[in-house]
């Protein structure tokens, strides 16, 4: 017992990563997840001894932790709320648009509850959402309002009554309907273009929908600092932008 | 063992657990030192905390009451009918105690939701367990059973098996025997076991979350209102936080009364 305990401790302490390496922590959407992956490669390519690690999870959550101290260098969001607050907390400053995206309807390929538009969600009987405080959540609210208004006052009720869960970040709403558990949720384009065949696309009519921006900041509390500007820089790049669009991000502004 | 230094063994005890109580109460203290009374009175009006609270007491009572009758049943049959069978059955039911509890709402998924194993039976009988507060307590009781059984399992095996036969020989069935001697002697353990139980489902957060989700009222838990609470703002997760510690208390004394000789554990939410 002792004696596997030593070894265990042994393996765990054994160094991570080589020394005189350094490390880049970015805080990232998890929407961002696999475009993100290759921008990490890239910037590893480019910067030798460096190494970039990701924590990916809802934007909101990620900025709790930053308020409390998680030791990030770069923080890139799915929405303007939860960068603006870092900013006015004096935790991030100068945030810049470096993507867009665009929510959509996605079903399980078998597209049980026979969807063809949004106007047909109400017919979906297990509806899965992001919660209020998480982008996608926000963004979510904000078509079913709209959709309300144009499809007669029993959408949004009834809609509202299939809705099963409010979950707390985008890819956690997207298995849901990836493993057939709802039968209709709205996410990312990009989102639907990760989970492959396993789920149907239905677009939102563009005079309901929303564009959600991502827009990036260097922490103030950045312990590589000089880096993590580098990757931002990166994101902006011709090629970094090259990448995001080839996981279905619209080109940001810059702004 | 010999050791020309007692004074350093016991400075050595004197140091450990003074490091360890002050590690254990400190998070508590904090919990609530650290909130004013007009913020506490603001956070007990978040919109989050009635209905968690509601859905909490209901869901973890009705698996306590689940795991109690069914466990009891079980661990009485485990404990009095020794063989490789009971032994079997006994090691089973310790699973979900060493599962992180993560792995069990994996599981819960993949057999009981629409996909799962059993999801085309269920659905062919109307039910659809997953993502409603059926799944909050079927997630409650996997996590939470082996406590109880284990310690109803040790509470029967006390139980002298001379007093049954005894009022077996004075004409009581077996089943009147298990529930006028039995029970009644191996009460305390069976109020142990239940806190313990009740406590780890009170606390049950992973499985809740990837099994039964995350809606106001109908599957978020106390647990998960402060994950949430804890996203936007740490008051209210701190007065839930709060909440929480106070529902553990109140019922740990409540089952005190009710078995005055048990050795009642301390309540502690376990995380995912």
């Amino acid at each position: 017992m002792v004696r596997t305990c030593l070894a265990l401790l042994l393996v765990a302490s054994l160094p991570a990563r080589a020394e005189g390496e350094r490390q880049l922590t970015v805080f990232a959407a998890a929407s961002l997840r696999e475009a993100f992956a290759e921008l990490g490669k890239t910037f590893e390519r480019e910067h030798p001894r460096t190494r970039v690690t990701f924590s990916l999870a809802g934007s909101q959550e990620l900025r709790t932790q930053i308020e409390h101290g998680a030791p990030a260098d770069v923080f890139a969001s799915a929405d303007w709320k939860h960068m603006q607050a870092l900013v006015a907390a004096k935790l991030a400053s100068a945030p810049r648009t470096f993507a867009r995206n665009e929510p959509v309807l996605v079903v399980p390929k078998d597209n049980p509850a026979r969807l063809r538009s949004l106007e047909d969600l109400p017919r979906a009987k297990r509806i899965v959402v992001g919660a209020p405080e998480v982008p996608i959540g926000a963004y979510t609210v904000r078509i079913l309002e709209a959709a309300s208004k144009r499809y007669g006052a029993r959408f949004g009720p009834t809609v509202e009554t299939h809705i099963a869960s409010r979950e707390p970040n985008v890819r956690q709403v997207l298995s849901k309907v990836s493993l057939g558990e709802a039968d209709a949720a709205i996410v990312y384009r990009t989102d639907a273009q990760a989970a492959g065949r396993g789920v149907e696309v239905i677009p939102i009519p563009p005079e309901l929908n929303v564009v959600a921006e991502y827009p990036v900041a260097v922490l103030e509390q950045a312990r590589e600092s000089r880096l993590a500007r580098e990757f931002v820089e990166l994101l902006l790049s011709p090629a970094g932008q090259e990448t995001l669009g080839k996981f279905g991000f619209q080109p940001g502004t810059g702004g | 063992m010999r050791s020309g230094r007692p004074s350093l063994w016991s400075a050595a005890q004197q140091v450990a657990s003074a490091f360890l109580v002050a590690f254990l109460l400190l998070p508590v203290v904090a919990l609530v030192i650290t909130l004013s009374w007009a913020d506490f009175v603001a956070g007990l009006r978040h919109p989050l905390l009635l209905p968690a609270l509601r859905l909490s007491l209901l869901t973890t009572c009705t698996s306590l009451g689940l795991v109690v009758v069914l466990g009891s049943l079980l661990a009485w049959n485990i404990a009095r009918q020794p063989g490789r069978a009971s032994r079997w059955m006994e090691a089973v039911t310790q699973l979900p105690a060493v599962i992180p509890p993560a792995v069990a709402g994996v599981g819960l998924l993949l057999a009981f939701g629409r996909r799962g194993l059993l999801g085309g039976f269920l659905a062919a009988h109307g039910m659809a367990p997953a993502f409603t507060t059926a799944a909050v307590v079927m997630a409650e009781a996997f996590v939470s059973a082996p406590f109880f059984v284990q310690a109803a399992i040790a509470a029967f095996r006390r139980v002298d098996e001379n007093l049954l036969v005894v009022a077996r020989t004075l004409g009581a069935s077996p089943f009147r025997a298990f529930l006028r001697v039995g029970l009644p002697l191996a009460a305390p353990g069976l109020v142990a076991g239940a806190a313990m139980s009740w406590a780890r489902s009170l606390g049950e957060f992973g499985a809740t979350l990837l099994f039964a989700g995350n809606l106001t009222g109908r599957t978020q838990t106390l647990p998960l209102a402060v994950y949430a609470a804890m996203e936007s703002d740490l008051r209210a997760a701190q007065v839930l936080s709060l909440v929480m510690v106070a529902v553990a208390f109140t019922l740990l004394l409540v089952l005190r009364r009710m078995a005055p000789g048990a050795a009642l554990p301390v309540p502690g939410a376990r995380g995912a």
